[in-house]
């Protein structure tokens, strides 16, 4: 699993841009997006995927069951 | 001293003890720009003499920090920084940053080299503007990397503007070095406690170390961070204003304590702002129904905490991308679409020789009140009262009723006039004064006062104001704003004595609550 953004509840804040340590964030059409290809859900980096602990609005950046979950290397 | 006296009650030396008291008055309250004699005041902000000179020569020209200049120079604000690291419950992050803006505003963000460009061309077309600051629409200082690119950049094209930044405070001590590095001269934190219990109410997380944390936990982190940065900045002799949010019920006594904290920590001025919080915001507090002070409540807050250090009561609450002079705001002038195609030619001659007018034209005011108050010598009475003055700007009662968008408020007594804070009407006057609803918000914000003073009435509304015993003045238009006070009061005080009016106290005031959504009329 990666973690997602949804989009209609993004203030556009570029806060999570900025913690997520993999660059995996970017802005895209006016809201913020995350390439799910680079997302490993903070493991091996943090405790808390950084995004969700940052984002000002809850339920926001959520998991995205479309993908498998992240393996720690 | 004590700038009310205490008036003699013995009829012998009472002439001659208050012509002393008066003559000190006068001196005391003679603001700005004079050099030598006397200690000077503003009102609000702090005077020539109440600071060594070095800080005087810094905070002279600012709009924010001397309450005598903010009628005469002009500020802007940048919106880079959008992300924040906090959470307050008065603020909703769809919004600007609710500490130091309006909440309910939406800025438009810029990139640094947007932002550099926009400065120049403002810089340009408004000589006066000498001040530029990043607040928002977050946290400047958890966008380090765009604030200080900002800087950088605006430090080599406009060497003559200076640089200014608000901060919750979180961040700070890690970039108080760079702070200094790019002659940042002014900072202002947000302090709305420094007990971490109370804190929890009013902050319900902070993103810290990488985690979410949450309660008194929290709270405690942030005040230690923010009273740390505090004393770092004042030991580098980097000017720290510090805001406070007055929320009734949550921090309104505490405050006091806050002041203290700050004070002792070399603050040298403190802004006390109401709390403002329309359900429709969806912040917090909004939702809640938490209230927002009353201008008495204020009022009394911000008496109560001047014994102790300077009071700022000028404060806007300005967008994160406000344009202009306190109270006006010409944002819509310079929108990115527009700054991006002007030719810019900054001239820093001119603009030289245009402060150089505006700082005569502001001698003028100050003599004209001296000379004024000097008439006051010799009156004594215990009469205080509030007065509404309409005006665009330089000190003078130069707009319209109908036109206004705030009024400053004055509070007249023996000792002159004293510039004690402003009511936005602002929302409320989209449609002109043609009708009733209008005109009823406009008693309700200033129903704490006796007069209104304006450059121009019409006979409807004059009329209503006077139905709701607040007399609207219109023979001083276009003169000295504190000058013209001094000499209506005189002649008010005579009316009473001679008993042809009864003086009565008035009600209390209505701060705006509404977001200002739309910028220009
Ligand atoms: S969970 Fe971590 S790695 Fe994934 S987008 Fe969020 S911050 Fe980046
Ligand atoms: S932190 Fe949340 S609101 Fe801000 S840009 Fe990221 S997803 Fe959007
Ligand atoms: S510091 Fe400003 S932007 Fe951040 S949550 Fe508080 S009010 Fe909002």
């Amino acid at each position: 699993m990666a973690y997602r953004i949804v989009g209609s509840q993004c203030t556009s804040c570029s806060a999570c841009e900025a913690e997520c340590p993999n660059q995996a964030i970017s802005e895209r059409g006016g809201t913020f997006v995350i390439e799910p290809a680079k997302c490993t859900e903070c493991i091996g980096h943090f405790d808390t995927p950084q995004c969700v602990a940052v984002c000002p609005v809850d339920d926001t950046c959520v998991i995205d069951r479309n993908y498998p979950r992240h393996q720690a290397p | 001293m004590d700038s009310t006296g205490h008036l003699e009650t013995d009829a012998s030396g009472a002439g001659v003890a208050m012509d002393a008291i008066m003559r000190q008055v006068a001196e005391h309250k003679g603001c700005g720009t004079h050099g030598g004699a006397g200690k000077a005041s503003c009102g609000s902000g702090a005077g020539e003499n109440d600071l060594p000179a070095e800080i005087w020569e810094k905070v002279k020209n600012h709009p924010c920090y001397s309450e005598e200049a903010h009628h005469h120079y002009a500020r802007m604000h940048v919106a880079v920084a959008p992300a924040c690291n906090i959470q307050c419950n008065y603020c909703n992050r769809k919004y600007d940053c609710a500490n130091e803006s309006r909440p309910g505003v939406v800025s438009e963000k810029l990139t640094p080299e947007q932002a550099a460009k926009k400065v120049l061309a403002v810089a340009s077309t408004i000589p006066q503007m000498t001040v530029l600051g990043i607040a928002g629409p977050g946290d400047p200082l958890a966008n380090p990397a765009k604030t200080f690119k900002t800087f950088e950049l605006i430090s080599k094209s406009a060497p003559d503007i200076k640089l200014c930044l608000s901060t919750n405070g979180l961040a700070l001590p890690d970039h108080v070095d760079t702070i200094a590095r790019y002659n940042v001269d002014h900072v202002t934190i947000t302090i709305n406690m420094v007990d971490p219990e109370i804190g929890a109410k009013i902050y319900p997380w902070i993103f810290w170390n990488h985690k979410r944390i949450e309660g008194v936990e929290a709270a405690r982190i942030l005040t230690e961070r923010q009273l740390r940065g505090l004393e770092m900045l004042t030991e580098r002799g980097i000017l720290c204003k510090v805001n406070s949010v007055m929320i009734p019920g949550v921090n309104d006594k505490h405050l006091v304590e806050v002041n203290r904290a700050v004070k002792s920590r070399g603050a040298f001025l403190h802004n006390i702002m109401p709390l403002i919080s329309a359900p429709e915001h969806g912040t917090v507090f909004g939702l809640n129904g938490q209230r927002g002070p009353t201008a008495r409540e204020l009022k009394a807050l911000q008496d109560e905490c001047e014994g102790e250090m300077n009071m700022m009561r000028h404060c806007r609450q300005c967008r994160a991308d406000a344009v202009g002079l306190l109270g006006e705001d010409r944002s819509e002038e310079f929108t990115t679409d527009k700054v991006m195609a002007m030719e810019v030619n900054y001239d820093l001659e001119s603009r030289k020789a245009y402060q150089d007018a505006v700082e005569s034209g502001r001698q003028a005011k100050v003599a004209a009140k001296r000379e004024e108050l000097e008439t006051l010598a010799g009156e004594s009475s215990d009469i205080r009262i509030l007065v509404a003055v309409a005006t665009k700007g330089s000190g003078l009662i130069n707009e319209h009723f109908g036109h206004a968008k705030e009024f400053q408020i004055y509070e007249l007594s023996t000792s002159g006039a004293k510039f004690v804070g402003h009511r936005r009407v602002d929302l409320y006057c989209q449609g002109g004064f043609g009708d009733e609803d209008a005109l009823e918000t406009v008693i309700r914000a200033i129903n704490d006062c006796h007069a209104v003073f304006v450059a121009r009435i019409g006979g409807c509304p004059k009329s209503d104001l006077a139905k709701a015993g607040i007399a609207a003045v219109d023979e001083f238009a276009h003169e000295f704003i504190e000058k013209s006070a001094i000499a209506w009061f005189r002649a008010y005080l005579e009316k009473v004595k001679s008993g042809e009016v009864a003086h009565q106290a008035r009600g209390d005031a209505a701060i705006r609550q509404g977001a200002l959504l739309a910028t220009a009329e």
